[in-house]
């Protein structure tokens, strides 16, 4: 009997609700001093001084610097002559760029200090929103004379809605939010002779080495980063921060360990933000339902300095006509940075933002034919048989059943149920309306980077085993998915199977974990390490029992090899490995798998929701999901990603948005500013499974990360708009905020008045 | 989020704190739960030089039944006052608007006295007290005085309370036969009233509002149109009258006019206003 598919507990678990984690603030590093920046108050303005004197006689501090004092190349950028210097050096561009560092014993004793650090400021103008850092004429790098990061322009057809009946346009806005991991960065840095050791609460510890190896000039051989446990990323603990990469500097010039743990305050201007697109779509078709052509055009706000936010409408671009197949689409856009913290990846990274786009289009193009929103979906998915399908933008679709998706969760929910308890409010002029919103999405995952990662299963003496991951669990469960996959194959009870991952020292290639990739690339190289294991002990143990190999099998319950038909005479994992001590060998396999592509989850989710339209308030009723993550390792690790990426998408849809002022201040930079979203703010939601194995690698998987994010916000979205729509009103942007759905219902009903 | 250095005493009664207070001018700060002082201090939005922690003096806190009204001690906790059967039963108002306040853990560390003292024109107890007619008694170094809600919340955190004098007792009318309703419009559980109303109606009525000013405010003008005669509806309309209310991230001024409208005439009609 498998383990595959089962609801194994996560092994994890005890330690992580216990004491027993160790993030990096819960680090002990002998003879460290504390690590405090000052941070720039002002968005855009010229450094005149930074006068340190006083902060350099208060208690307990042990040095002060500033970015004149380092020495170091400036931080890699899409666009070089936009790059970030570790500290910031002559001017300041976003409220939170670290502009000097302070060095203390006790930590206590940084924040104090930092306060004492004057620097004098020469504000310059600001430029806040994309679309004036495209049109205006304030800019980050005077000298380049454009905000423009990286341009994606593509030729628009003049005829592109020629033969269209219907076609219809509207700007949306998927704003800038902001990621909220429960752990807030936390890094440290000690020489060990030449050679660096570096802790992060980050996501990919192989390419953080990398980059310390390059910004310092220094052999990969001589940085070893380990991430500790680290309490979430969310896509925005891919790539160290400057404030990471100044620390093995700072080390070197105290000759101690430095440690550093942000505030939440400062978490939330200095780790990265997600999406921050405006979007113009527009979408044509005919008057019986059938989408023809589809445009979809962006800015994207990358931030003060561009770097993975800049690449985010690549990621779009790929997914622009979602589960539809569309003759004709256009996809163009331009990445700009404006005075405000850069943008990084965040859950789903450029998908959700495409998925939320074409599922308004198709809901603003079903209200203008006065069609059922589901009913036009169903009209316009890619068929079953079209698989593998290639997108008008070039994208290549695994295998999908989009339209049984659709089908799926318009059951589940009670569709039409919905509709006739809609109907009967609407008539009855109650206050508080219900609205029903539905989602079709299909998203890449393991789809940027090299698809393959690295693994090493190795048997240990007294025949436990190891395995070894490239990928860098941070929530997700991987010691629990991958020991199961070890154990599978291996035969050897996954409590006797230890789980290393997330050092550099201790593994020796790692892509890390991001854009749900995890199982198709590390679990499948850890799957397919432990079959070649096998392999190699399949040949020992035939040596030792005298018999042709291919007659040896391995007895999976057990743990034991024997020749096919006499299980008497066997050999244990123990005493293979006892034997390969014995002959100098090893029973060990390290492996990098190699996919030959990404996969493509798919599903469609249905939100209901009431709102009450005397306040405007909205209360989120239900969540009904169906997610197509292929075969599922283990349903317990699958859900509880669902959970949390539906939480998120809902948070976007209904209550999460970083504001600034028009000066560039934040005006959103703690948890009681920024409206995280709670379990009291979410209804239970009701999970609904769907398996359509991926050809593209042999475990049928595909990523189940960022599912839940990328299908739940359009629709709940849309279920808000749905619950108004009786009053005339087509759009609502997200958040929808009580004050903006009132808005749009009075603003409604004045046109209704003028109208009438 | 370290707050700025600061000194710390603990006394042992109402009278030692009231002499640290006095010695110490307006630099000293009363502790209680924390829940309100505290994060001021982390973002030294707040940097007293010295706290005076009141938190173990538990004689300040308890729930007495004291005839015709019901004496709740300053320190109390929230979880204490919500879940009493005594006030449920006497009182329900408070009880039920105590069980709106932040989450379950400011609800066991927070104390009633701690919120009333603030003075915070979004929290949701000195609306409820407003509307309930509460008086607060005030220890100072010459002995202690009463003072009627009405009286208490002055300006923006700043109450009646002189720099010497300690909260010591919240007396509450008992109305156990009253109708009341209590209005918390927030976008999450734990967050502060974007408006709130609290509403008792017992032959007279009394409304009070949370966050619709620089105090917490009775909604004076909807009290007198209901004892002219007015429907809830009616009465309504005056919500804000003469107030301006202040605008901020999750509500403009107008946005917030409205808003007290519509949940005044909510909580008059639960309340049984007609």
């Amino acid at each position: 009997m498998s383990i595959l598919g089962n609801r194994v507990q996560r092994r994890e678990d005890l330690r992580f609700l216990t004491s027993g984690g160790v993030y990096g603030d819960d680090l002990s590093i002998e003879g460290a001093l504390w690590v405090t920046f000052v941070r720039s108050t002002m968005a855009h303005a010229r450094i005149v001084e930074i006068d340190v004197d006083e902060a350099r006689r208060r208690p307990g501090v042990v040095g002060v610097f500033t970015g004149a004092d380092i020495d170091l190349p400036a931080m890699p950028a899409v666009a070089e002559a936009m790059s970030r210097p570790v500290l910031a050096k002559g001017t300041v561009r976003f409220v939170g760029e670290a502009v000097a560092v302070v060095l203390t014993e006790e930590r206590y004793q940084g924040e104090d200090a930092a306060e004492s650090v004057f620097v004098e400021y020469e504000p310059l103008a600001t430029v806040v929103d994309a679309v004036s850092a495209l049109t205006g004429d304030v800019y980050l790098f005077p000298e380049l004379g454009t905000n423009v990061a990286l341009p994606m322009n593509e030729p628009q057809a003049d005829d592109f809605f020629d033969g269209c009946e219907v076609v219809v346009r509207q700007r949306l806005i998927n704003q800038r939010v902001a990621p909220c991991p429960l752990e807030v960065r936390s890094g440290a840095a000690a020489w060990e002779g030449g050679r660096i050791v570096q802790h992060a609460s980050n996501q990919a510890p192989h390419g953080a080495k990398a980059a310390i190896a390059g910004l310092y000039g220094l052999d990969a051989a001589d940085v070893r980063v380990i991430a500790p446990d680290v309490g979430g990323g969310f896509g925005a603990k891919i790539a160290l921060y400057a404030e990471d990469m100044v620390l093995p500097w700072l080390a070197k010039a105290v000759e101690r360990p430095v440690r550093w743990t942000e505030s939440r305050s400062e978490s939330m201007l200095g780790l990265g933000h997600g999406r921050a697109q405006v979007q113009d779509v527009a979408i044509g078709g005919s008057r019986d339902g059938k989408v023809l052509a589809y445009r979809l055009e962006v800015v994207q706000d990358a931030g003060a300095y561009p770097s993975l936010g800049a690449f985010l409408p690549a990621l779009t671009r790929m997914m622009t006509s979602g589960t539809y197949d569309i003759p004709k689409v256009e996809f163009s856009a331009a990445s700009v940075v404006t005075n405000t913290t850069p943008v990084v990846a965040y859950r789903g990274a450029g998908r959700p933002e495409a998925t939320a786009a074409v599922e308004r289009a198709m809901d603003l193009f079903a209200a203008e034919l006065g069609m059922d929103p589901a009913a036009v979906r169903k009209l316009n998915v890619v068929a079953n048989d079209k698989f593998p399908f290639t997108t008008p933008t070039g994208t290549v679709y695994d295998i999908g059943d989009y339209g049984g998706a659709i089908d799926l969760v318009l059951e589940a929910s009670g569709y039409d149920g919905l509709r006739a308890e809609q109907a009967k409010r609407r008539e009855a002029g109650d206050t508080r309306q219900i609205g029903i919103g539905v989602s079709s999405y299909v998203e890449i995952t393991n789809g940027a980077g090299p698809p393959g990662e690295f693994a090493k299963v190795e048997i240990l003496a007294g025949g436990k085993a190891r395995v070894y991951t490239g990928t860098s669990p941070h929530g997700q469960g991987h010691e629990t998915a991958w020991t199961m996959l070890a154990s599978e194959q291996l035969g050897i009870p996954m409590e006797e199977i230890e789980f290393v991952a997330n050092d550099t020292d201790l593994v020796a290639e790692g892509g890390g974990t991001m854009g749900s990739r995890s199982l198709q690339s590390g679990g499948l190289a850890v799957h397919e390490a432990s079959i070649t294991l096998v392999g190699k002990a399949t040949q020992l143990a035939a040596e030792l029992l005298e018999a042709n190999p291919d007659d040896v099998v391995l007895d999976k319950v057990g743990g034991r090899f024997h020749v096919a038909g006499t299980p008497s005479a066997g050999r244990s994992w123990s005493e293979l490995a006892e034997a390969a001590a014995g002959k100098d060998q090893e029973l060990v396999v390290s492996h990098s798998s190699s996919p030959p592509g990404p996969t493509f989850p798919f599903g469609a989710h249905v939100a209901v929701v009431e709102v009450d339209t005397e306040t405007g308030q909205v209360i989120l009723v239900r969540l009904v999901a169906v997610d197509d993550a292929g075969t599922i390792v283990n349903p317990l690790l699958a859900e509880g990603q669902r959970h949390g990426g539906l939480a998120q998408g809902v948070a976007q849809a209904l209550m999460e948005e970083v504001r600034y002022d028009t000066d560039g201040n934040p005006v959103t930079s703690n948890l009681a500013d920024y409206a995280m979203i709670s379990a009291t703010e979410l209804p239970s939601f009701e999970l609904v499974s769907m398996a359509t194995p991926t050809p593209v690698n042999v475990l049928g998987a595909k990523g189940i990360g960022e599912s839940g994010t990328i299908g739940s916000t359009p629709a709940v979205q849309s279920a808000v708009v749905d619950a108004v729509a009786h009053l005339g009103i087509r759009h609502i942007d997200m958040p929808a905020t009580p004050e903006r759905v009132w808005r749009a219902i009075a603003t409604a009903s004045d046109s209704k008045k003028e109208h009438s | 989020m370290i707050p700025a250095a600061f000194d710390y005493q603990r006394p042992a009664s109402v009278d030692e704190a009231i002499r640290l207070l006095t010695d110490s001018g307006d630099e000293a700060k009363i502790l209680a739960g924390g829940h309100s002082l505290l994060p001021l201090m982390k973002l030294r939005l707040a940097a007293p030089s010295l706290l005076i922690d009141i938190g173990r003096l538990r004689d300040l806190s308890y729930i007495t039944d004291a005839g015709d009204h019901i004496a709740i001690g300053a320190l109390t906790r929230h979880h204490e006052v919500e879940t009493s059967s005594v006030l449920r039963a006497q009182v329900p108002l408070l009880a039920h608007a105590t069980s709106q306040v932040g989450d379950p853990q400011v609800r066991h560390r927070g104390t009633i006295g701690g919120s009333l003292a603030h003075g915070d024109p979004a929290s949701d107890l000195p609306a409820v007290c407003l509307a309930l007619g509460a008086t607060f008694t005030a220890a100072g170094p010459g002995g202690s005085r009463q003072i009627p809600a009405d009286d208490f919340f002055q300006g923006f955190l700043e109450t009646a309370l002189e720099p010497n004098e300690v909260l010591v007792e919240i007396s509450v009318p008992k109305v156990p036969d009253a109708g009341w309703s209590f209005q918390k419009f927030n976008r999450r559980a734990q967050d502060w009233a974007i408006v709130g109303v609290a509403a008792v109606h017992n032959g007279s009525t009394g409304v009070a509002l949370v966050n619709m000013a620089s105090t917490p405010v009775r909604a004076s003008s909807v009290e007198s149109a209901i004892a002219g005669g007015a429907s809830a509806g009616e009465a309504a309309a005056h919500a804000s009258d003469g107030l301006d209310p202040p605008a901020d991230l999750n509500a403009s001024t107008e946005y917030r006019r409205h808003l007290a409208e519509v949940l005044v005439r909510r909580a008059l009609q639960e309340a049984g206003v007609a």
